[in-house]
């Protein structure tokens, strides 16, 4: 059989494994919510969380799409369609690939066709480099939620401190990242400003959001909120970049 | 008599199940096709390749895990960590969902809604990965625009601005410090934009140690 990237073959395996972790997330979804009506949660209430992530989801997952097109340029559809769909993000599928592409003597940049035997190294790299995660959260992931219920029962007030916590500490990470390239704005390279800005019009956004709940009693604004100052914030950067970039 | 299982712990059973087959399923994926094509491993690209790649990876692999585990409960953090996409996507929809709906993720009620935004949003992700994939030739020009590609570049300040004002206005005495050590590491070190997946623990570190020392003080 001649290979090439875009072979159905690798269209089918591809297939076959997303197919297997679509049914993970629908096993588990199942699960959960057959759980939340036993323990009393409102139909109402569980039906929210299922719009209101859906709604959040469609932008980052097109984002994700992108990077499927990005990366289908030098390794064909399947093999982006399934990293990404599976444990994958763009900014380690690349790196490992192109790790592997350049261990065999080759340049990313420059490849344009894999044979079969690049291609199940480029593969086998991307797939092992990036597994921890899935072995080891079956590993530690008993104890480590099992600490969390024991600390939330010796000191509930501490518990729920420590969520908090925990939450603010990701999310101060990446508000810094946002100013990384900040400092050139010293430099007179007003680029740096475009991710601080684009962050600003969100947080506005959210702020307008909540306002409209409170003043207006728009219940259903709660929902989507996130999407909604998610968006705004992307709309607004094009403009932002034509200004600044 | 056989004991019945916690919901939790029947969650753990089930997602070491999944878990497990799905990482075999994974490594089999580069065997089938060297099978079917009579194509062997290029061992020294594969070492050296790996070599190159898995320090850093399997460093953030183990960081991400002690990291997400807590935030995300049991049924998140096995799909989160099968479905990727945690930071930009997982991560973010369980704390919105939890948010949404006032619940806390040590309790039941967390761990469920926790459970049902990630399997969600993994499934939608999924399926519009599926529709760009059947759509690729009429969506690339669309998608790879030059007048849309700035929106897609500022995802991650997008995201945080609105989910950061949320939890920073509810916590803003514990913010503070974190919020101010990363812009100025950030600002002072911009290379630390590579290795924002290693910041995130050392922010969660620093911010639970100044909350100990606040909330030992009185002050929270």
């Amino acid at each position: 059989m001649q290979f090439n990237v875009n072979h159905p073959v690798l269209f089918l395996l591809a297939g076959i494994i997303v197919l297997v972790v679509l049914a993970q997330s629908v096993w588990f979804l199942r699960k959960a919510w057959k759980r939340g009506m036993e323990i009393g949660m409102p139909m109402g209430k569980l039906k929210r969380i299922v719009i209101g992530t859906a709604v959040f989801t469609i932008a980052p997952a097109t984002a994700i799409v992108i990077s499927v097109i990005s990366l289908s340029k030098k390794l064909g559809i399947p093999l982006p369609w399934m990293r990404l769909s599976v444990v994958g993000a763009i900014t380690y599928e690349t790196p490992a690939a192109a790790n592997a592409l350049s261990a065999m003597g080759l340049e990313w940049a420059k490849v344009t066709s894999l044979s079969a035997t690049e291609y199940v190294t480029v593969a086998s790299v991307m797939t092992a480099g990036i597994m921890v995660g899935i072995w080891l959260v079956p590993v530690v992931g008993k104890k480590l939620i099992s600490g969390m219920i024991n600390l939330e029962k010796r000191d509930k007030k501490w518990g729920e401190i420590f969520s908090a916590s925990m939450f603010l500490g990701m999310i101060s990470a990446f508000l810094g990242y946002v100013f990384c390239n900040f400092a050139g704005v010293f430099r007179g390279e007003l680029s740096g400003l475009i991710p601080p800005l684009v962050m600003l019009v969100s947080a506005l956004m959210m702020g307008l959001c909540a306002l409209a709940l409170k003043k207006l009693g728009w219940r259903w604004m709660n929902d989507y909120a996130l999407p909604i100052s998610l968006i705004a914030g992307m709309a607004s950067a094009i403009p932002i970049t034509a200004w600044l970039g | 008599m056989k004991k019945e299982l916690s919901y939790l712990d029947s969650v753990h059973r089930d997602g070491r199940i999944w878990n497990l087959s799905v990482m075999v399923i994974l490594l089999l994926f580069p065997v089938a096709v060297g099978l079917i094509f009579h194509a062997g491993l290029d061992w020294r690209g594969f070492a050296f390749g790996m070599l190159a790649t898995a320090p850093m990876y399997w460093a953030v692999g183990v960081i991400e895990t002690f990291t997400f585990v807590p935030m995300l409960g049991a049924g998140g953090s096995y799909l989160a960590f099968v479905t990727g996409n945690i930071t930009n996507l997982k991560a973010p929809a369980a704390l919105n969902a939890l948010e949404l709906v006032g619940a806390d993720i040590k309790t039941e009620e967390g761990e469920i809604v926790s459970t049902i935004a990630i399997a969600v949003s993994s499934i939608v992700t999924t399926l519009i990965i599926v529709l760009g994939v059947l759509l690729i030739t009429p969506l690339t020009p669309v998608l790879n625009s030059p007048a849309l590609a700035p929106a897609f570049d500022q995802i991650l300040p997008a995201l945080f601005g609105g989910l950061g004002v949320v939890y920073i206005s509810r916590n803003w005495k514990i913010a503070i410090a974190p919020v101010l050590l990363m812009l100025i590491l950030f600002i002072a070190i911009p290379a630390l934009g590579k290795v924002v997946s290693i910041m995130v623990p050392v922010g969660v570190l620093f911010t639970l140690a100044v909350s100990r020392i606040l909330y030992q003080k009185n002050l929270l």
